[in-house]
């Protein structure tokens, strides 16, 4: 690649050829304020509108500023990035963002996180010199995600997540000037929109315009309630993440600290959503292997490839743009609705409590969980299975309002009988995991022998769509993984096109999967971030001393206790689901006049 | 509509359709043409003004000489009519009275072809006839 | 065929249309018919002729007679009077605003003696629905020099020669984009012709649209066989219905006649055109939100490069050229390089069209050579201030411009003197004022259409000018402050050095010009709170003078909101603290006792 030089405030770099002026300066430890700027360098996401202005500079010979984010380097270049031109310029456009923004930053649930507020600061503003006309909107309640456009400073991290990275298209910019914003279609509220409340707008948004439904203070008051059984299940990405909002370095694996911390904060019973994916690969892994044995066996009317299920995004997605494909994802129900549905029959009865004083909780990476749960077929007789789901960011708020002082915390193990999983339940926290535990069990299942080597590294990575072909004893097996919305939908089409050879699809719709989830902490646009979440998972499932679903004892309890065998009549109905069309974008081609 | 396959037959369209609007583009300069003012008031309608002016226009063209005929009013020899104003490129306007198509031959084929003089000009103190419209 | 004896051009511009010129063509065609004259005399609609002050305009050839504000009753007397017995019809001569003398030839009109038309050559002069009209003035000729003439390169050589500027506003070398877009390889290009004419008083694209498409069709297909394109998009706002259908009409009879379609002339060369419409917004006409409004997207900009011209619609390298820029190809072909580089000034080269409004006699289209000065176009073309009242600005370059004053007048006009008067060229709106204007209220005018026309996309046009605005709002109210005008100045800069495309770019040049030009009427307005042009309603205050009043009690009787008291025949006085302003009772006194201050 051909090298470019230039200098930036004096300082000579190099770069290669189509760098930006903004990356070019880092390596020279120069740190150019952005705010509109978003890169997830592993992900292949990046935005950059080169609409805030924020990160303008003066290259020499220009007329105008330039925005380094967008502008690539030229050989020659002089930029300057701190000139008083430049920097009046930078702080009279914050003081404008500004002046269109709500004060009201201590009680705004970004504060402290706001991308916002972090550049004003590092700006130096102390005063905004330019008042007027402030936006107003009104808020748009979801039952996952709210939508404060006074907050709004037209990004547009959120649309582009939204449409280009998940193609779901809620999202885009509306009005113009003033009134510009960014909205569903006609401003309706986003439950009327296709929103698949993948959360990926809330995960980049910078400032409190979009955030997630808080459901602490219900927690609190359940804990409280001395009449209320509460119990607690964890999502496997959360481990992974929690500590980040503690302070402590990306990738560490908190399990113990934060079956503590659920403990402390009062929670009757501290389970693991762990143990609810491993019974998902039991009701899933057999439906693969009986789809697949009846294909094989000549009935080619066998739907196939199988679709994963377990993320509620990805179920709003085909519900929404594939309901005529209703029949190709595993009917299994999600591990965080497989849990509700055991703890509030099974355990309810086994713990001689009625479902209705029992509340069973969630922590989740995930803002679709919120949504899912309140789903009418995930109830019975009115009641829920999963009460309320907590975000990891929720969780951390509350903890931290509990006076819990989280990084001194000791270890603690998960309750039994529904704390108990396998490495192959953890990896659901990562793109590429859920197949892969699929995988461990199916061949053992269908081949009768054991696995030589557990770790299926061609399964696993950051690409958006990856593939392998796994040997089952001299039958092939092809597999194909797709994480991102937008990557979802090219296979769907490749189904629909008949152009796929896949047996079995995993699919996720947040970037690097659940650790990347709308529901994490915040990851500032840093990729390494998700990446050392995703090598902790890895590693808590290397640690594991069963790494295999169907050979979790509890699983195998439960089975003999309560469920029978999987695919039985109870599974059915308690871990199975069917899917609804919920396409709300139709197109209509209007009738040409002749 | 004419289909035009080659570089040839669109010079040729270009040439006929010309025709079609040269009368136009002859009031774009008439400083550089031949100009032929015929005085049509009723005076000269009645002394027979209109045949004189279609025999300038179909003479002049057949002859090949590119002019532009219009037709003016009363130019206030009604004793001489019809009158016709000739101005060659570059000179001073000529009135011609008691033009008829025998004398209209000899305008073009002396005057405005070899810049002869003929009998019939009307020696004033003449004004070219539109100068003497202004708003009076 | 009988010989024609004379053409009647009635103008078919929008502008005319509106004021039933298509029934003034009926009632000459049906009186021709009457006289047994529809053989020698033709009745032609045409385009715009440019002089829409006084349309409908009725033009008589080759006899240059030019009627002016006809109406369908008029017919009859044309005819009976011009075109049977000679006698021009006096009465709808053309009366020049300064001489007070009635024009009998075109040709000494001083709207058009300091005109120069290339891009506006056929308008008002042929019928633009008719291909042969257009053929037989020299239409598809260059075209047809071009394929056999020329190579591409040769051809791209000398637009780059000839100096041709894009005449949609930026002055970017019109031969340098063809050049870049013919370099770049791809498997489809796409010549694209932007129609958004947006400029409010601006309409010189939709008249050469209505009067002249094939100029355009002709250019277009020309930049097709440099660029290697084979396939040509017009932007066109659905706003000009008549351009449209002209367009329309243009390309099926082009393409009827084998000059558009496949193996133009035997070349092997392939050109076709298609129709997008634009829906009207100002941003549009920006060249990356122009692309994406055709792709289907939010008509927003993006940040170049790249350029259209590397990548364009649907990531295809365009050449995207504007309508007056297209309308100058054809000559600069048939007629080469130099002759069309011998017009205008260095940088700047052949004419400009500008559509001059405002409070100036003869508001119009004209056209000039680069370097005619703003004093030649608004005394001598423009005959001058309205009402004998005095020049005080001239606003070019639209809403993106800045305002000119008599300091400027001796200018001459071109890309590079306006931008360093702290204006520009912009797509040619030229906008006179008269000495009653307030230029503060001038100045938020403008910057609140571009307030409103702001897609939204980056903070400093899209906060920025809207806090410009509200403070150009407190100063008109009275209630600015000597730290508003800093405030605004530093706004103002700001925004044009920050902003992501030209619209915010140029957005605050009129505040910024007016500053430099008028200083003294921002501090009247904020330090003295007055306002000197008396336009400002909030700074005026009515007042009844003793002397001059009669207690007639008609300013009391008309007085909306009772303000007005005093009894019949003695003075009245009126209470600013209910007045609202409205001047009703000084229009309604007889006796000049009501006075504004």
């Amino acid at each position: 690649m051909d090298k470019i030089n230039l200098t930036i405030d004096n300082k000579p770099v190099q770069v290669d050829s189509g760098t930006s002026i903004l990356k070019a300066a880092e390596q020279v430890g120069i740190k150019i304020p952005t705010l509109c700027y978003l890169h997830l360098e592993d992900l292949n996401i990046e935005n950059k509108p080169g609409g805030c202005r924020i990160c303008v500079v003066e290259v020499q010979g220009r007329r105008n500023l330039a925005p380094s984010c967008a502008t690539v380097c030229m050989e020659g270049m002089v930029v300057r990035t701190n000139t008083v031109r430049v920097m009046n310029a930078r702080r009279t456009v914050m003081e404008l963002i500004l002046s269109d923004h709500p004060s009201d930053c201590l009680v705004c649930a970004k504060s402290g996180k706001c991308d916002l507020q972090k550049t004003a600061q590092d700006l130096g503003i102390r005063e905004v010199h330019y008042k007027g006309e402030q936006s107003h909107y009104k808020e748009d309640r979801s039952p996952s995600i709210i939508r404060d456009m006074d907050k709004c400073i037209l990004c547009r991290r959120c649309e582009m997540m939204c449409n280009e990275f998940q193609t779901v298209g809620a999202l885009s910019g509306v009005n113009r000037g003033f009134d510009a914003v960014v909205a569903p279609a006609f401003e309706q509220d986003l439950v009327k929109s296709t929103c698949t409340f993948c959360g990926q707008c809330v995960a980049v948004c910078p400032t409190g315009a979009l955030t997630e439904v808080d459901h602490t203070d219900n927690i609190i008051r359940a804990l409280a309630n001395p009449k209320k059984t509460v119990i607690v299940q964890t999502a496997p990405a959360v481990r992974a993440a929690l500590g980040e909002e503690f302070g402590m370095e990306p990738g560490t694996l908190v399990t113990g600290k934060l079956v503590t911390a659920l403990k402390q904060l009062g929670f009757d019973y501290v389970f693991d959503t762990d143990f609810a994916a491993d019974l998902t690969i039991m009701e899933e892994g057999t439906e693969l292997l009986t789809r697949l044995t009846s294909y094989l066996n000549g009935n080619k009317e066998v739907p196939l490839p199988i679709l994963t299920s377990c993320c509620p995004a990805w179920v709003n997605f085909f519900e929404e743009y594939y309901p005529e494909m209703e029949d190709i994802p595993s009917t299994a129900r999600s591990p965080q609705q497989m849990f509700g549905a055991i703890a509030k029959t099974y355990f309810a009865n086994k713990i001689g409590v009625d479902r209705k004083e029992l509340v069973v909780t969630s922590i989740m990476p995930c803002l679709a969980k919120k949504f899912e749960c309140q789903r009418e077929e995930f109830k019975t007789d009115g009641n829920p299975d999963v009460d309320f789901s907590l975000s990891t960011r929720e969780l951390a708020a509350l903890i931290k309002q509990s006076n819990i002082d989280f990084l001194s915390l000791p270890d603690s193990d998960f309750d039994a009988p529904m704390g108990e999983s396998t490495g192959a339940a953890v990896i659901f926290g990562t793109t590429g995991g859920v197949i892969e535990a699929a995988v461990r069990t199916a061949y053992e299942v269908y081949t009768g022998k054991p696995l030589q080597k557990i770790d299926f590294e061609e399964l696993r990575g950051m690409e958006g769509i990856r593939h392998a072909t796994i040997d089952f004893n001299g039958l092939p097996i092809n597999i194909g993984i797709a994480h991102g919305l937008g990557n979802a939908r090219k296979l769907l089409d490749s189904i629909k096109a008949g152009t796929c050879n896949f047996h079995a699809i995993e699919i996720m719709a947040c970037p690097g999967g659940c650790i990347g989830g709308g529901g994490q902490p915040l990851h500032h646009g840093q990729s390494s971030v998700i990446m050392a979440r995703q090598r902790a998972i890895y590693q808590e499932d290397a640690n594991k001393p069963i790494r295999k679903s169907h050979e979790n004892p509890y699983i195998t309890k439960l089975y003999e206790e309560f469920l029978g065998k999987p695919l039985s009549e109870k599974s059915h109905h308690l871990l199975h689901t069917h899917y609804f069309n919920r396409s709300k974008v139709k197109v209509v081609i209007p009738k040409s006049k002749s | 509509m004419t289909k035009v396959k080659t570089l040839a037959d669109l010079k040729k369209l270009r040439e006929d359709l010309q025709e079609k609007i040269r009368l136009r583009e002859s009031g774009e300069h008439p400083e550089s043409l031949v100009q032929v003012k015929v005085a049509m008031a009723t005076c000269g309608i009645a002394s027979g003004a209109k045949d004189v002016m279609t025999f300038f226009m179909e003479e002049l063209e057949k002859r090949g000489i590119d002019a532009v005929v219009t037709q003016t009013g009363c130019m206030g020899y009604c004793y001489a009519e019809p009158t016709v104003e000739i101005t060659l490129p570059g000179q001073s306007p000529l009135v011609f009275g008691f033009v008829n198509s025998r004398k209209a031959d000899e305008i073009i084929e002396k005057y405005i072809k070899k810049g002869e003089l003929v009998d019939g000009i009307i020696p004033v103190t003449y004004q070219s006839i539109n100068d003497n419209q202004k708003e009076g | 065929m009988v010989t024609q004896k004379m053409n009647i051009m009635v103008c078919g511009g929008t502008g005319c249309k509106s004021s039933n010129s298509e029934l003034i063509v009926t009632e000459l065609r049906r009186e021709l018919q009457e006289n047994g004259l529809a053989d020698e005399v033709q009745v032609v609609q045409t385009g715009c002729f440019g002089f829409c002050e006084k349309g409908p305009v009725v033009k008589i050839l080759p006899d240059n007679t030019f009627y002016v504000t006809v109406t369908p009753e008029d017919a009859h007397e044309i005819i009976a009077e011009h075109i049977i017995k000679g006698r021009k019809v006096h009465r709808l001569l053309f009366k020049d605003p300064v001489t007070e003398e009635y024009i009998n030839d075109s040709k000494g009109m001083n709207f058009y003696k300091k005109q120069l038309r290339i891009a506006l050559r056929n308008c008002g002069f042929i019928n633009p629905e008719n291909i042969d009209e257009a053929i037989a003035r020299d239409g598809y000729a260059a075209l047809a020099k071009c394929l056999t003439e020329y190579t591409p390169a040769e051809v791209v050589d000398i637009i780059k020669k000839s100096g041709l500027r894009g005449r949609g506003g930026g002055g970017f070398p019109t031969g340098l984009k063809w050049e870049i877009t013919a370099k770049v390889k791809a498997d489809q290009k796409y010549v694209i012709c932007n129609a958004d004419e947006g400029d409010p008083g601006a309409f010189m694209d939709r008249s050469i649209l209505e009067g002249d498409p094939h100029s355009v069709i002709e250019a277009m297909a020309i930049n097709g066989y440099c660029t290697g394109s084979n396939k040509g998009l017009v932007y066109i706002r659905a706003e000009y219905p008549l351009a449209i259908e002209r367009l329309k009409i243009a390309i099926n009879q082009a393409h009827e006649s084998g000059l558009l379609g496949k193996d133009i002339l035997g070349t092997g060369f392939d050109f076709d055109i298609e129709l997008r419409y634009g829906a009207g917004a100002f941003v549009c006409g920006e060249e990356t939100a122009l692309i994406h409004s055709m792709e289907g997207k939010r008509g927003e900009p993006t940040f170049k490069p790249p350029f259209p011209s590397e990548e364009g619609y649907l990531g295809k390298p365009s050449n995207v050229n504007n309508v007056e820029t297209y309308a100058n190809i054809s000559p600069i072909i048939l007629k080469g390089s130099d002759w069309f580089s011998s017009i205008g000034t260095e940088k700047s080269k052949g004419t400009k069209v500008f559509a001059l409004a405002g409070n100036v006699n003869n508001v119009g289209l004209v056209e000039v050579p680069m370097g005619t000065t703003l004093r030649e176009v608004i005394f001598e073309i423009g005959g001058g201030i309205r009402n004998g009242k005095k020049f005080k600005a001239v606003q070019t370059g639209g809403p993106s411009g800045g305002c000119l004053t008599v300091k400027h007048l001796d200018l001459p006009i071109d890309y590079d003197n306006l931008i360093a008067s702290g204006s520009m060229m912009g797509s040619g709106g030229m906008i006179v004022v008269d000495e009653d204007t307030c230029m503060v209220s001038l100045a938020k005018f403008y910057l609140d259409f571009t307030v409103e026309e702001s897609c939204g996309k980056c903070s400093p046009c899209r906060i920025g000018n809207k806090r410009m605005s509200e403070i150009l709002e407190t100063i008109t109210k009275g209630k600015g402050t000597p730290e508003d005008l800093d405030r605004l100045r530093n706004l103002g800069e700001v925004i044009k050095d920050t902003s992501l495309c030209g619209l915010g770019q140029t957005s605050p040049n009129p505040v910024l010009s007016t500053m430099a030009n008028f200083m003294n009427e921002y501090e009247a307005h904020v330090i003295d709170h007055k306002c000197p042009a008396g336009k400002c309603r909030d700074l005026m205050t009515y007042r009844i003078e003793a002397e001059n009043c009669v207690g007639c009690t008609a300013c009391a009787r008309v007085c909306p909101v009772s303000a007005i008291s005093g009894e019949r025949k003695e003075v009245h006085t009126i209470d600013t603290s209910i007045c609202i302003k409205c001047g009703a009772c000084m229009e309604k006194c007889k006796f000049n006792a009501v006075f504004v201050s």
